[in-house]
């Protein structure tokens, strides 16, 4: 009913809300700057606006703006019938649109966080993930899942867990984890793009940092490889592997580092399935020394598997044990203090990579 | 027993006209001919939130016919298929079908190929309705290349994109959302088709399936929900599953229709009357009474929660096939001794294509690593012992 009502509303109205390349600010010579909410809201217009085969899907997508305004704008220029707010129901829309895909449309899905990704986790792996194989490629499933993922600020236990390593650990997902404004645009575009299942884990303290952006990483047809890590911070003494957030922390431990004689070389991992095991590896037969940062639970994480691909194919070229730096292996508190202990901070990083040069870390 | 009526004028006849009266005495060839014929179904529809659609079906020789080849076909599959894993050659799970044919042909008969149907593992008869061949069947039950899946899915996962059947699962009740939104996208396309997503009696408590119909009810989606109720979700009898087991009611806003699912006219009629709906006015739920003589799958013998005498007693009163045989020479339209020879027909087919696909070969060892992407992006895939085994998915 509302939705007729809307409908109508909407064959009136302009653009109520600019889309987000327009809230750019530029200075006289320096690069512009884009926030991270700019960066995917954009990513999304640009991708709708192409294909008129990819859709929205989510609780308050749409009349809401986006819970963290990530879709701002959209319902207006694209209408209900693109922008679909759903029912708290995750099991049933996620189960709605991977059903979607198999016919060919295109939906992005956002949880709104991926804690409560769970609720429809049997639709993500045996639905989606594992469909083009168990049919030998005659149905394919083209869907994004995005949203927040890993630790917030005092939102406790069942609000704060970071899900790229079950996720990643299964066959047919692939799994991104954008960093900064330019991961965000290009890993969202290639995940829309491309014609597999994309987890796309976003971080909701990032929404509103800014990033340098370049004219390239602003054109509509930009484009980032799915698989492929990056150098943030090219360095000789230590590589420091992380991704998401904590990239951040990790090139604030490098100064710091820096101060001290140590030089790292940080990797912005991008992808976290498909793993870029061959740029890990590149950069620790260079630098000999490895840290991992996740904010995640330690057990069968992201940095396990990263130690074991060293301890396969780079073992000659440590000189010292991988270092793995991640969330307190307990359910996130609530207390501030407490909080702080359950996640890295950059001190944590910076001690694990002296461990590595075996400096004294006191 | 149905009562039939013979439009020999294409107007209907009173109820009291004999079956075989004069304009029978044109005998029609084994393959039949377009003529309309009405009949009714066993019993009327019981509905749920809407108005029942008629018991007299229109149907003609020809489809009568093809109705019996098919479930006879089907029904000789599925016991062919029940050797084969006593013979060690189908492995795993394997949920036969037999008994509940009715509803595979009946259906098919009201839809076209561009109409979706989505069910669960129970998979076998629906995906020969959809324009599977005998071949793909069983060169994929035994894992073979030549099956539909090329010997990657087993017998849960049979799919036929082309002919928009996806499926083939293997979650109780998954198959309900994911057949929601075959109609979302065939509402987004604007192609005026329709899904059908069937599930058992035993998927119909589960919450997604809720879930999902109150988005379709919302959203207006094509949606059909059929529940093919056989009375045991494995082995556990709908009473025991379900306070409430009148599944068509269970939409609560959302009408529905109780079937006889043993009557392929009324489950033709029902899908039809369903189609109509769903297409003006969203979601609608079916509620096919049906049974299966086997167990719930090759492992479950299917009696320790039925009495013989209940299976038995449906073999003779209820049979899909039987009905149809009756109707057939009811109306003369051919002999016995002409559908024993369909049946022998079609029991030479299934061994045929048995024969075949046990000349299939298994996969190429390379197959391990095909289809886990759409788009490999040339990324490393390991095998068990990853120093001995790799491969780069294309």
């Amino acid at each position: 009913m509302l939705g007729i009502v809307r409908q109508k509303m909407l064959e009136q109205s302009l653009k109520k809300i600019p889309p987000a390349v327009s809230v750019l600010r530029s200075y006289s010579s320096a690069a512009k700057q884009m926030t991270i909410r700019d960066a995917l809201n954009s990513a999304l217009d640009e991708e709708m606006s192409a294909d008129s085969k990819v859709f929205l899907m989510g609780e308050e997508v749409g009349e809401y703006q986006g819970a963290y305004k990530i879709t701002k704008g959209l319902l207006d220029k694209y209408g209900p019938e693109r922008v679909l707010d759903t029912p708290i129901t995750e099991a049933g829309f996620t189960g709605v649109a991977v059903g979607a895909a198999y016919y060919g449309v295109k939906p992005v899905v956002e949880f709104m966080t991926f804690n409560f990704s769970m609720q429809a986790i049997d639709h993500i792996i045996n639905s989606a993930a594992k469909t083009n194989y168990m049919s030998s490629g005659q149905i394919s499933v083209p869907i994004v899942f995005r949203g927040p993922n890993g630790a917030a600020a005092g939102v406790g236990a069942q609000h704060s867990q970071c899900y790229a390593a079950w996720y990643a650990s299964c066959p047919g997902l692939k799994v991104l984890a954008p960093y900064s404004s330019e991961d965000a645009r290009g890993l969202l575009k290639a995940a829309i793009r491309d014609p597999d299942p994309v987890v796309f884990l976003e971080n909701e303290l990032l929404y509103g940092e800014s990033f340098p952006v370049s004219d390239e990483v602003l054109d509509s047809s930009f484009c980032l490889p799915i698989g492929k890590a990056k150098i943030e911070r090219k360095g000789k003494d230590v590589t420091i592997a992380a991704y998401s957030k904590m990239v951040g922390y990790a090139l604030k431990a490098a100064e710091t580092l820096e101060k001290d004689g140590i030089d790292a070389e940080v990797i912005n991992l991008r992808s976290i399935r498909p793993l870029d095991r061959s740029m890990i590896n590149a950069s620790v037969r260079k630098t000999s020394r490895l840290v991992t940062v996740e904010e995640a639970f330690p057990q069968h994480g992201v940095g396990a598997e990263i130690c074991a691909s060293i301890v396969e194919e780079s073992f000659a070229y440590l000189d010292a044990p991988v270092e793995r730096i991640a969330g307190a292996d307990v359910p996130m508190p609530y207390a501030a203090n407490l909080e702080r202990m359950a996640v890295p901070q950059v001190e944590d990083i910076v001690r694990a990579a002296k461990r590595t040069c075996y400096r004294s870390v006191s | 027993m149905a009562l039939s009526h013979l439009a020999a004028s294409a107007s209907r006849s009173s109820s009291l006209l004999k079956p075989l009266s004069s304009a029978l005495s044109l005998r029609r060839s084994i393959s039949g001919d377009n003529s309309p014929l009405t009949v009714e179904t066993s019993v009327p529809f019981t509905s749920h939130q809407c108005e029942a659609p008629s018991r007299s079906v229109e149907t003609n020789p020809k489809e009568l016919l093809t109705f019996f080849r098919d479930m006879a076909l089907m029904r000789r599959m599925e016991i062919a298929a029940d050797s084969l894993y006593k013979a060690k050659l189908i492995r795993g799970f394997c949920h036969l079908y037999d008994g509940q044919e009715a509803v595979a042909v009946g259906m098919e008969a009201a839809i076209t190929k561009k109409d979706c149907i989505i069910t669960a593992y129970r998979d076998h008869c629906t995906f020969v309705s959809r324009g599977g061949t005998l071949l793909e069947v069983f060169a994929e039950l035994m894992g073979r290349q030549a099956g539909c899946s090329k010997g990657k899915g087993g017998s849960m996962h049979f799919y036929k994109k082309d002919s928009n059947f996806y499926g083939g699962h293997g979650i109780v009740g998954a198959q309900v959302p994911l057949g929601c939104g075959l109609a979302f996208a065939q509402k987004y396309s604007k192609d005026e088709t329709v899904t059908f997503a069937l599930y058992g009696d035993g998927a119909a408590n589960q919450g997604q399936l809720f879930e999902a119909l109150n988005i379709s009810a919302l959203w207006d989606l094509p949606a059909i929900l059929v529940c093919e109720n056989n009375h045991y979700g494995m082995g556990t009898a709908e009473w025991r599953a379900a306070k409430s087991p009148a599944y068509y009611k269970r939409g609560d806003y959302v009408p529905g229709l109780k079937v006889d699912g043993m009557d392929a006219l009324a489950v033709k009629q029902a899908c039809k009357f369903a189609k109509e709906h769903a297409l003006k006015n969203g979601p609608i739920i079916l509620e096919m009474d049906t049974y299966r003589y086997h167990g719930h799958s090759m492992s479950d013998p299917g009696s320790s929660y039925r009495t013989r005498d209940e299976i038995s007693g449906v073999r003779q009163e209820r049979d899909p096939i039987e009905r149809i045989r009756k109707l057939i020479l009811s109306h003369d339209l051919a002999t016995e001794k002409e559908l024993k020879d369909v049946e022998k027909e079609v029991r030479k087919e299934v061994d045929d294509a048995i024969a075949q696909a046990k000349e299939s070969p298994m996969p190429e060892p390379s197959e391990l690593f095909t289809n886990v992407y759409a788009k490999g992006l040339g990324v490393e895939s390991f095998g068990a012992d990853r120093k001995e085994v790799r491969a780069t998915l294309p």
